[in-house]
């Protein structure tokens, strides 16, 4: 298993390797000048050279590139243009109210979406399956930041039970605060994740060795939780992956919307005021948890499936 | 697959009957084309239609709730809610179809390439289509508006950019699949030219899936046209697109929600009904699909 983690691991260097190299190609080679997009259209010429002395644009791109890769082995984005903080700080600060509510989300989603899924799959095509279908459709239509506007405006304005926004003082602040915007996330999780179930445990349903399971006396629930859920489980892992992803991205709507602390929230200030130290610094951290996410997923097939082991 | 290449050469009657089979396979399909043509009527005829100037403030008819003058109400400029909602769908329909298109353009050309030379290019190619794969479109959208900033051309090209990997890669597998048919073989044992032989017996080959790729990802395009604007990083206001009516009403929640509640049902309405319509076209290109 350690063997495995290693080799995962190493596995993800070259990758990492190359998705910051993607991020610096994004935001340095792609037209648009950073000094004149940081500074705005009416900055005058001395002003640019300032800039792009202080933030090392006026060195060879290949000097760049390596200076970049080396501030983000010491994790040294600089300061913010704006408020002059450390991006880093801005960073720490930010980063724990996303994962909160990746985390709060993804929970609520497996709690929700796993049961409600086989219970569909048992229930093929009467009421609980036709639901989870209609639900899972519409889910799947609904933008999050909308679905989170409209929970907004119901239960924190109309009905006043939650907070309208921010990110809370104090563990269960805090907590009060996560609410709304994690069941915002988790409802679309729940429809992806349980249409997923569905499917996956009606496939393994119709195997050999589900009958045989049947034919020997099994009871129905032994052969749905124990032999069916447990080999249906690997494409819901690809699913959990796939949507923690989501809810990254997906985060940055929904902190926008509940004007909450977060790295989007973060990121989406930097673009709107052209923080580039900041945009640079958060972009890198979305790219390394998107490729630590997929390091995960990797990790768990591995365990759940020793099948993948060899 | 098999179902899917049949069906480019047959006659043009039995095409039709296939766009019927699409259309009239289920009760909920054939509202979904009633409501995805009703949008585009609205997106055509915007100026006939809308009731009121899209861009006009007005100082008297601040945060109106619904009401027989304005049927959605007003935003806190005035503005009729309705007439931006009604032109907003020409800025995601124009999206949606612009920006797909691009994509296909592009992720075929890469796709069929991979595809077809294999060796080093397809390693280069399917590395950078894996790495792009990795990210979420959305995070990736952004990371590309962050360098190239708003308005229509740069978030079309961001768009594409974000789905070119989707098409690369199907585009390379159904290249691999063709490559390996004896008319290729044919070709190449006569001599013709190998742009001419991707052209003439590649691209056809492959035309139909991409295109009905394409229409699926006309609700994604929508999707993330509204995702992006609502960010502030797509379509610049005050230019009405359902995503900044969502944005611009979230700034005035408490003045009126029904900018918000207007332009997120259009959003869904259009995104499911395409979906519903995917789903069904799905069923009857490709009966092996399996039962969902």
């Amino acid at each position: 298993m350690f063997s495995v983690l290693i080799y995962k691991l190493l596995d993800a260097v070259p990758t990492l390797f190359l998705v910051l190299t993607l991020v610096f190609v994004a935001l340095r080679i792609l037209p648009g000048d950073p000094a004149l997009v940081a500074l705005g259209e009416y900055a005058t010429p001395e002003q640019l050279a300032l800039f792009r002395a202080q933030t090392g644009l006026d060195a060879p791109l290949w000097q760049q590139y390596f200076t970049f890769l080396w501030d983000v082995v010491r994790l040294d984005f600089g300061a913010s243009l704006i408020s002059k903080e450390r991006v880093v700080a801005v960073i720490a600060y930010n980063l724990p109210f996303t994962i909160s509510l990746a985390f709060a989300a993804t929970a609520l989603g497996l709690i929700f979406g796993i049961p409600f899924g086989v219970i569909a799959a048992v229930r093929k095509n009467k009421l609980p399956d036709n639901a989870m279908r209609a639900f899972s459709l519409l889910g799947y239509a609904i933008p999050d930041f909308y679905l989170g506007a409209m929970l907004l405006i119901v239960f924190a304005l109309h009905f006043q039970l939650f907070p309208i926004n921010g990110g809370g003082d104090g563990f269960f602040d805090q907590a009060y605060h996560l609410i709304l915007p994690a069941v915002t996330l988790a409802i679309l999780k729940v429809a992806f994740l349980g249409r997923l179930t569905r499917t996956s445990v009606l496939e393994v349903l119709s195997k050999d060795y589900i009958r045989t399971a049947r034919a020997k006396g099994a009871p129905e629930n032994s052969v749905i939780y124990k032999h069916a859920l447990r080999n249906a489980l690997l494409p819901i892992v690809t699913g959990l992956g796939l949507s923690l992803l989501a809810t990254l991205s997906g985060a940055v709507a929904v902190e926008l919307v509940f004007n909450r602390p977060g790295l989007g929230s973060a990121l989406i200030k930097a673009i709107a005021e052209r923080d580039y130290p900041l945009i640079q610094g958060t972009i890198v951290v979305f790219a390394l948890l998107v490729v630590v996410v997929n390091v995960l997923v990797d990790l768990l097939y591995t365990i759940i499936d020793p099948r993948i082991r060899s | 697959m098999t179902a899917i290449e049949a069906s480019t050469d047959v006659a043009p009657a039995a095409k039709r009957s296939i766009l019927k089979q699409i259309v009239f396979r289920k009760l909920s399909t054939t509202i979904a084309f009633g409501v995805i043509l009703a949008f585009v009527l609205l997106a055509i005829f915007a100026p006939w239609i809308a009731p009121y100037d899209p861009l006009k403030q007005s100082f008297l008819s601040i945060n109106k709730y619904p009401s027989s003058t304005f049927w959605l109400g007003t935003d806190q400029f005035g503005r009729d809610v309705l007439s931006r909602l009604i032109y907003g769908s020409r800025t995601s329909l124009m999206f949606g179809l612009i920006a797909p298109a691009c994509a296909a353009v592009i992720g075929t050309t890469l796709g069929v390439m991979a595809g077809y030379f294999g060796g080093a290019t397809d390693r280069i190619i399917s590395k950078m289509i894996d790495l792009l794969m990795a990210f979420p479109e959305l995070l990736l959208a952004i990371i590309v508006s962050a360098a190239l900033g708003g308005g229509f051309w740069n978030v079309v090209v961001v768009l594409t950019i974000a789905f070119v990997p989707g098409f690369a890669r199907v585009a390379r597998a159904s290249t691999l699949s063709v490559r390996q048919e004896p008319y290729i073989e044919a070709s190449i044992a006569i001599g013709v030219r190998t742009p001419m032989i991707i052209l003439r017996h590649v691209v056809p080959n492959i035309s139909a899936t991409i295109v009905l790729l394409w229409t699926l990802w006309i609700a994604s395009a929508i999707r993330l046209e509204a995702a992006l604007s609502f960010l502030g990083i797509g379509t610049p206001p005050p230019n009405p697109s359902w995503g900044n009516l969502i944005r611009e009403g979230l700034g005035n929640i408490f003045g009126s929600p029904w900018p918000i509640v207007g332009a997120g049902l259009a959003i869904t309405t259009v995104v499911l009904s395409i979906n519903l319509i995917g789903d069904a076209a799905r069923d009857v290109l490709d009966p092996n699909s399996g039962e969902r």
